[in-house]
């Protein structure tokens, strides 16, 4: 491969601009850090930590940054669009940037994003001290991390994967996708998702084993069994995602012939391996958003959550039938129509037991007491923009008519009305819930909510003329149109949205900046006269979570103990046992990403030396012997004072 | 809040008034399964729409009742565990909706899937389309004919399109005659449509395959029989016969304009065999139908090398 070829789309001025300000951006952050002298710092709390918060808040950073990213991608297909016959990008860019926009939104933006609040809130929400498995929970973040920057990489270095987010093959074939972006495609979605897949058994077993005493599952709050219930799911639909991706790479790279259009090689296998991961996969994204405004929507009404155990009930039957649709996805493939009326069935069955929470959601208001905070906003923002996802939905489900909006703007309005109003408002209305809790000073409401607005206006504005326009017979995926078409209009509308949307991210990002300078710190740790246990400790949380792990008799025991005036955080300090941080799953997952770089240019040698390394670092870990560290009652007792703020 | 809620209605609003002017390309059918299918979104459109109309009701009744602003200070919410009554309404309720979208979609799916109704008396014309880089090809096996980026077909009578692809999936679609369909390198997938009306039609591939994907757009376009014969014998007597080279050459292009031919490539270059009902998304291949007579497994894994090996990229 010639150099013009490894950095052919640095050829486009705008993704040139894209990368510059990206090279620029980690330039400052380096320099910045050696200026300061903070690598020390950086590397001993961050890189090396194993504290489930800090984990969380890298989490939540990548996110952001993905959101970002993700979000420019998006503004230049709008911008592309917004007029007929426009030759701001070409198709090759075109395709390149929906490809990634898919990838980063679902795998790199929304899925972190809510790993990243599990990770700080689980452990706290259940009254644990840490999660089961410390360490492989830094192996997960920096596996997903190594995805991440692997896939970022390719759109500098030898072109972004360009078959649509879905890849199907042959396109994404070397016949017809000669680049090296579906083998970055190949590696990186399998660094990240082997991340995923330890969070799925990191979490489930936290939440099965390190629940505090008392705390019954059915006395659980409803984002903790959301979490169960997606990591249930995480464990097995990922394996398919894995089997899926090194078919894939065996086919790529290594001449194999599972999806080849010759020699008994089955197209359908790959869209049938890709959707039995991937529609659970929309239900990894969205059923933690429906944690989340559970636990919102409960607090701002300050009333308990109506119909807890039949919203428990939904989600798991939810998550049943998730593994029971994905051929929706396929209905004109040409299976005959038994096979479609009952995957239509299936799929519309799902609406019944959605319907079920969003009525208890809005039950849960009635006789409440309503306060609009920035959270709330975004909780009750998700009902009506999310219902019409939903019901797009259906419609979507009656296979006939889906012959009529299959791979149409139609499809691409609902699935956003669906992801953004459920799974991006429900971590943006986490994050402005438990902000507090990680950094112990609120952000600022009058910001957020102009966030919110702006959001949930220009949302509308830019993804409901797509459903008129996927009726009008608009295909999805096309980098123009003719002005005879009259598609015009209505997407000038949409870039006009977009824009919108910008601003509403950028408000939300000048809020961090706004309020770390101007907000008054040592916030009280229950900010929001909260319900569930995390709200018992302190803002920022200690290491340790709690002092004294809790005794739980109810659902929502620390609500009532308030209003009984019992401290459920009372009694005797005991030294605690914490593990001890350690920098090698960063260093690990570093040679990981190498391996992984190198196999993208199917430079194996060099894979293989760095694979060599990764299977170093974990034969050295079963020599080692880390028994973790206590932090003793003196210790706890000066922090517990100085955390409460008494002298 | 209710500045979202009348923008909604607004945009409501927006679809209504455009769809007064000027119909919706899908809610404009000419031809009997296109308007089976609008009939069904329309249905669809309303049910939703009653769907949306109870919870916007309820919302709005929720914020403005029970608004911290609205309750005295020293208000305290209940405590509420939730109501079986309601809790089974709104399971049931739903349920039943389901149940009649369920009816509807098996009863309209099967219609669109088989010659339309009042039609089943006539022989319908079968005409092959396969999709190579971003063109398409139509093989008319009984009038001996083939074009390129255009279709002729005539009104009154049924039409079967037989699918297929020389490369990666394509989705045929021509949205005023009827819904979409896979065309896919391995197998056969077949589209039952007719036409009502003369006109030309919109029709393209719906299926992202590749640089040129936005450009592959066809003419459809319908006519009397008695034009669609006069066509045909035009066609016959004015046009080169389509051979092995000459078809071998379109494969490799990849933009071309249209062009017809007086003869097809089925017979060097055989479509593969028929999808048959298969389970499961398609990975059983087992029951396929092979009465078709000249589409033995060999020639399918024969058109399909070919179509690998001339592949231009
Ligand atoms: C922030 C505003 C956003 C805008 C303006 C936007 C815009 C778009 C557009 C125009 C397309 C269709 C491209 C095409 O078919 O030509 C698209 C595709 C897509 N979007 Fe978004 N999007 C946004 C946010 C999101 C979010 C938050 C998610 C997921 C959580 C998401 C997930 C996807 C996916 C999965 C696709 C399909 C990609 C493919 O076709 O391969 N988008 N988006
Ligand atoms: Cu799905
Ligand atoms: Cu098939």
């Amino acid at each position: 491969m010639s150099m013009e070829e490894l950095f052919h789309p640095l050829q486009e001025p705008m993704i040139l601009a894209a990368a510059i300000s990206i090279v620029v951006g980690a330039v400052v952050v380096v320099a910045g850090l050696t200026y300061f002298k903070k690598w020390g710092y950086f590397y001993k709390n961050w890189l090396s930590t194993v504290d489930h918060k800090k984990i969380g808040i890298m989490y939540i950073a990548v996110a952001l940054l993905m959101l970002f990213r993700g979000g420019i991608d998006a503004l230049l297909m709008r911008a592309q669009t917004a007029v007929p016959d426009n030759g701001l990008l070409d198709a090759q860019h075109y395709n390149e940037i929906f490809t990634t926009h898919g990838l980063i939104m679902i795998l790199f933006m929304a899925m972190p994003f809510v790993i990243g609040l599990m990770n700080i809130v689980i452990p706290l929400q259940i009254g644990a001290r840490d999660v089961a498995f410390p360490r492989l929970n830094a192996v997960s973040f920096w596996a997903f991390a190594a995805g991440c920057g692997l896939l970022n990489l390719s759109f500098i270095i030898g072109g972004s994967p360009d078959a649509g987010w879905t890849a199907y093959f042959p396109l994404a074939s070397t016949d017809f996708s000669p680049t090296v972006g579906n083998n970055y495609y190949s590696l990186a979605l399998q660094l990240s998702g082997i991340g995923t897949l330890l969070t799925g058994v990191n979490f489930i077993t936290t939440i099965f084993k390190m629940r505090a005493p008392g705390m019954t599952l059915m006395k659980m709050p409803m984002f903790s069994w959301s979490i169960l219930i997606t990591n249930v799911i995480i464990v097995f639909a990922f394996p398919v995602l894995t089997v899926a991706l090194a078919l894939m790479m065996l086919d790529r790279q290594f001449g194999t012939k599972f999806f080849a259009m010759t020699d008994g090689g089955m197209d359908m296998l790959w869209a049938n391996l890709f959707w039995v991961w991937g529609h659970p996969e929309v239900y990894i994204v969205i059923l933690p958003a429906f944690g989340i405004f559970s636990e919102v929507i409960a607090t701002f009404a300050r009333k308990n959550l109506y119909g807890y155990k039949s919203m428990v009930m939904s989600m798991v039957v939810i998550s049943l039938l998730s593994f029971l649709v994905w051929a929706h996805h396929f209905y004109t493939m040409g299976h005959g129509v038994m096979v479609n009326s009952v995957f239509s069935i299936t799929t519309m069955a799902i609406a019944v037991p959605t319907g079920v929470k969003m009525f208890n959601w809005l039950l849960t208001m009635r006789h409440g007491k309503i306060q609009f905070t920035t959270p709330m906003l975004y909780a009750l923002g998700f009902i009506p923009i999310f219902t019409i996802g939903g019901v797009t939905g259906v419609m979507l489900a009656m296979a006939s008519a889906d012959y009529q909006y299959h791979n149409t703007m139609f499809l691409v309005a609902h699935f956003h009305y669906v992801l953004i109003p459920g799974t991006v408002f429900g971590v943006l209305a986490g994050y402005h819930f438990w902000w507090p809790k990680m950094f112990g000073f609120r952000l600022n409401e009058k910001l957020g909510k102009a966030g919110f607005w702006f959001i949930a206006i220009s949302f509308n504005v830019t993804f409901f003329p797509l459903f008129i326009l996927g009726l009008d017979g608009y295909a999805r995926r096309m980098y123009t149109y003719s002005a005879s078409t009259g598609y015009g209009p209505l997407n000038m509308l949409s870039f006009i949205g977009a824009l919108g949307l910008a601003v509403g991210f950028a408000l939300i990002c000048y809020n961090i900046y706004y309020s770390w300078k101007h907000m008054p710190r040592n916030e009280k740790a229950d900010v929001w006269d909260g319900r569930s246990l995390e709200w018992a400790t302190h803002s920022p949380v200690p290491e340790y979570n709690f002092a004294i792990v809790p005794n739980v008799s109810r659902l929502d025991e620390f609500w009532f103990a308030k209003k009984e005036g019992r401290d459920i955080t009372a009694g005797k300090i005991e030294k605690i046992h914490m593990p001890n941080n350690t920098g090698t799953p960063f260093w690990t997952s570093g040679f990981l990403f190498l391996a992984a770089f190198f196999a993208v240019f199917s430079l194996w040698i060099p894979a293989i030396i760095s694979m060599l390394v990764v299977f170093g670092f974990m034969a050295l870990r079963s020599f080692e012997n880390d028994h973790g560290r206590y932090i003793s009652v003196e210790e706890i007792t000066e922090t517990e004072k100085s955390l409460r703020g008494d002298k | 809040m209710n500045k979202k809620l009348s923008l909604m209605f607004l945009a409501f609003g927006a679809i209504a008034i455009l769809s007064g002017c000027e119909p919706l390309t899908v809610f404009n059918p000419k031809g009997p399964n296109a308007q089976t299918l609008s009939n069904t979104i329309i249905l669809s459109i309303i049910t939703m729409a009653v769907i949306l109309l109870v919870v916007y009701v309820l919302f709005a009744f929720m914020l403005t009742k029970y608004r911290a602003s609205k309750a005295s200070a020293d208000y305290e919410p209940p405590h509420e565990e939730g109501s079986h009554v309601l809790e089974i309404t709104w399971t049931v309720i739903p349920i039943i909706i389901v149940a009649f979208l369920a009816i509807v979609t098996v009863k309209t799916t099967s219609s669109v899937e088989t010659t339309p109704e009042g039609y089943d008396n006539k022989e319908p014309l079968v005409i092959y389309a396969a999709s190579s880089n971003w063109k398409w090809h139509f093989s008319y096996p009984e009038e001996g004919i083939e074009t390129v980026n255009y279709v002729n077909i005539p009104t009154d009578r049924p039409i079967e399109f037989k699918l297929y692809s020389f490369g990666p999936i394509t989705s045929f679609w021509i949205p005023q005659l009827a819904g979409q369909k896979y065309a896919m390198s391995d197998m056969l997938t077949t589209i039952h449509l007719a036409a009502d009306e003369i006109g030309s039609f919109m029709g393209r591939n719906s299926n992202f395959n590749g640089r040129g994907f936005a450009e592959m757009e066809f003419e459809a376009q319908t006519m009397t029989q008695a034009d669609f014969d006069q066509w045909v014998s035009d066609v016959k007597a004015n046009e080169k016969p389509l051979t092995e080279e000459k078809f071998k050459e379109l494969l490799a292009a990849e933009h071309v304009g249209r062009s017809s031919y007086s003869s097809t490539h089925l017979d060097f270059s055989p479509a593969p065999m028929a999808h048959g009902d298969m389970d499961m998304g398609g990975m059983d291949h087992s029951d396929m139908d092979m009465s078709d007579e000249d589409m033995n497994h060999e020639d399918m894994d024969h058109s399909n090398t070919d179509a690998e090996s001339t592949h231009s990229h």
